[in-house]
């Protein structure tokens, strides 16, 4: 198995996810069969392939510096848990 | 009175690096045409872009690339032929999308410089590298309640996704004074291209300062841990709390000794009420944002012909300015930096006034002394000075034919600025005539025969003692020149020995 426990509570602490024990085991096990599966790339030789920056052959994409529509505060606010109607409202930030 | 030490007999040397995060001047965001204005009501300038709703495609705005290149040629930079966007991961309830888009290995411009200089060489002319200058988006606005600390956190996505220019200087700042001055001397080169209103009430500029000391040992020096200061909102705030920290800092090393490296880097924050700076959380190792390629962002490519143009349409660099306002227009450095210093419009009037009234000394005189304590009283910008360069200069001109002293020039310049009046105009509202040489010569003379002892006094040897005639001259006739009822006074009792 290419991760160890401690890898995945790393990043699961870096995403603000709280993983029981056995979320623990099952998380380990099936992100290292990605990652695994991911390895695969690597049996190719790139020791004469440049580094790519994209995927695609398509560069200097832009658009004019002109305003269009916002959404409504209300379609804005639709999606979130908690709203007073005019702000997001999260858990306190400070609140240690 | 005791003496500050010199740098050379401190037992440290004060290390610090500046990241500056300046909002450029667009009218949409950076990848998304959400309005940038400032002060609109909460969340009323977002769209699925930049609060990160699923499917949403950002598209890099071409003004805000644009205003970055500009900047980064002001900056002396070097601009690679390609570079590209990557995603800085970190969670935090103001970044919806769970990551930031920055520029990671490939930013859009590196190893540029600024030169700093003090006016009163408190310190050696330097030239401060700066290591990068990249485009990134904003976060949002968090509002903590800070009376019980466990309300609920309000968040505004207003300003998620404004376009930022993070520039990083090397850490070749060694005092409080040199940060302060490269801060100065950087806002005025951003105001001078245009790129950015520079305000910090409004966060278009925030700072963040990275100090630690190299102590004295023998003949090397010992560097103590870096900290990172944070949340100062003035660049007087950033003076002073950098100043606090290289005092703290000194007191830990003595206390504990504690070498770069021993323990990690630590954030800390300006508290500008208690003039302290305090502890802040943990910064993440760089390598926990684990930086990768944004998929959604093409790579851009900057061709010679493109910068070549910038370069073309680059506005004036304040360090050339001041240079040329010493070596074509013969100020000294002094009044060369005031004039820089109120930015190029400025600059331009005096040019301008120079040009038209042919004396770069007097122009600079008005300029300094009148002009700007008028702007200053009205708090208006010299674009609405109600009296053209031009204008100005028939005045000065006058002043120079002798047909005003300096003080009724000033009177007249008063009227001229409250009525929109010519010279002209104003002087005639003002009763002031001019006085011919005939009936001035008139005058001295009877004035002379009406004071033998002031006279006498003259032919004595006692000059001065003139004053009071010029003085009844005056009070005569108002409009006389001081300085020809003087001249004249002397010839008359000169002719008469």
């Amino acid at each position: 198995m290419s991760l160890t426990r401690q890898d995945v509570e790393k990043v699961a602490l870096l995403a603000r996810l709280r993983l029981a024990p056995s979320e623990v085991d099952t998380m380990t096990r099936q992100l290292s069969q990605i990652v695994d599966y991911v390895q695969l790339l690597s049996e190719l030789n790139t020791d004469d392939v440049q580094p790519l920056a994209h995927a695609i052959e398509v560069t200097n994409v832009f658009a004019a510096d002109q305003p269009l529509d916002s959404l409504s505060r209300e379609e804005a606010l639709s999606n979130a848990p908690h709203t007073d109607d005019e702000y997001y409202l999260v858990p306190p930030v400070l609140g240690s | 009175m005791k003496q500050p030490p010199e740098p050379d007999h401190l037992p440290y040397k004060i290390v610090i690096g500046l990241e500056v995060h300046v909002q450029l001047a667009t009218r949409t965001k950076l990848f998304c045409r959400c309005n940038t204005q400032f002060g609109a009501p909460p969340n009323t300038q977002t769209c699925p872009v930049c609060i990160g709703l699923p499917g949403a495609l950002p598209v890099m705005n071409d003004e805000a690339f644009r205003l970055s290149l500009q900047t980064a040629l002001a900056l002396n930079c070097q601009i690679p032929p390609s570079t590209k966007w990557d995603r800085k991961q970190y969670y935090y309830p103001d970044l919806p999308k769970g990551y930031q888009i920055s520029q990671y290995d490939l930013p859009l411009s590196h190893d540029g410089f600024l030169e700093i200089h003090d006016s009163q060489q408190r310190f050696e002319s330097k030239r401060v590298r700066i290591r990068r200058a990249h485009l990134e988006e904003d976060a949002g606005k968090s509002i903590h309640d800070e009376r019980s600390g466990t309300a609920d956190s309000r968040i505004d996505l207003n300003r998620t996704g404004t376009p930022l220019l993070e520039i990083v200087s090397e850490p070749d700042m060694s005092s409080a004074l040199e940060a302060r001055t490269f801060l100065d001397e950087l806002k005025l080169v951003l105001v001078y291209q245009g790129v950015s209103d520079c305000n910090m009430q409004e966060g278009s500029l925030r700072v963040d300062a990275n100090i630690n000391l190299h102590i004295r040992d023998r003949e090397t020096w010992i560097p103590t841990p870096i900290v990172e200061v944070k949340n100062m909102n003035s660049f007087r705030a950033v003076e002073r709390a950098l100043e606090f920290e290289a005092d703290r800092q000194f007191d830990v090393w003595q206390e504990t000794g504690q070498r770069l490296g021993d323990a990690p880097k630590q954030t800390r924050g300006w508290d500008d009420q208690a003039e302290v700076t305090r502890p802040q959380r943990g910064k993440e190792e760089s390598s926990d944002y684990r930086y990768f390629p944004d998929p959604d962002l093409v790579p851009v490519n900057v061709s010679p012909q493109q910068l070549d143009q910038i370069r073309r349409q680059l506005g004036p660099i304040p360090a050339v300015l001041r240079e040329q306002l010493q070596t074509q227009w013969g100020l000294g450095a002094y009044d060369a930096d005031v004039l820089v210093n109120q930015g190029p419009r400025l600059v331009q009037y005096f040019t301008q006034l120079a040009e038209a009234c042919g004396d770069a000394k007097e122009a600079s005189n008005w300029v300094q002394q009148d002009v700007m304590r008028r702007l200053k009283e009205q708090q208006t910008e010299i674009d609405a000075f109600p009296v053209s360069a031009a204008t100005l200069a028939e005045l000065i001109r006058m002043k120079q034919a002798g047909q005003l002293d300096r003080s009724r020039a000033r009177e007249v310049f008063q009227h001229m600025c409250d009525h929109l009046q010519s010279p002209q105009q104003a002087m005639t509202a003002l009763g002031i005539q001019q006085v011919d040489t005939a009936e001035l010569s008139a005058l001295c003379r009877s004035l002379l025969d009406k004071n033998p002892a002031i006279v006498a006094d003259v032919k004595a040897g006692k000059q001065q003692a003139i004053g009071s005639l010029v003085g009844q001259a005056k009070k005569q006739n108002p409009n006389v020149n001081p300085a020809q009822v003087k001249e004249i006074c002397l010839q008359l009792i000169a002719e008469m020995s």
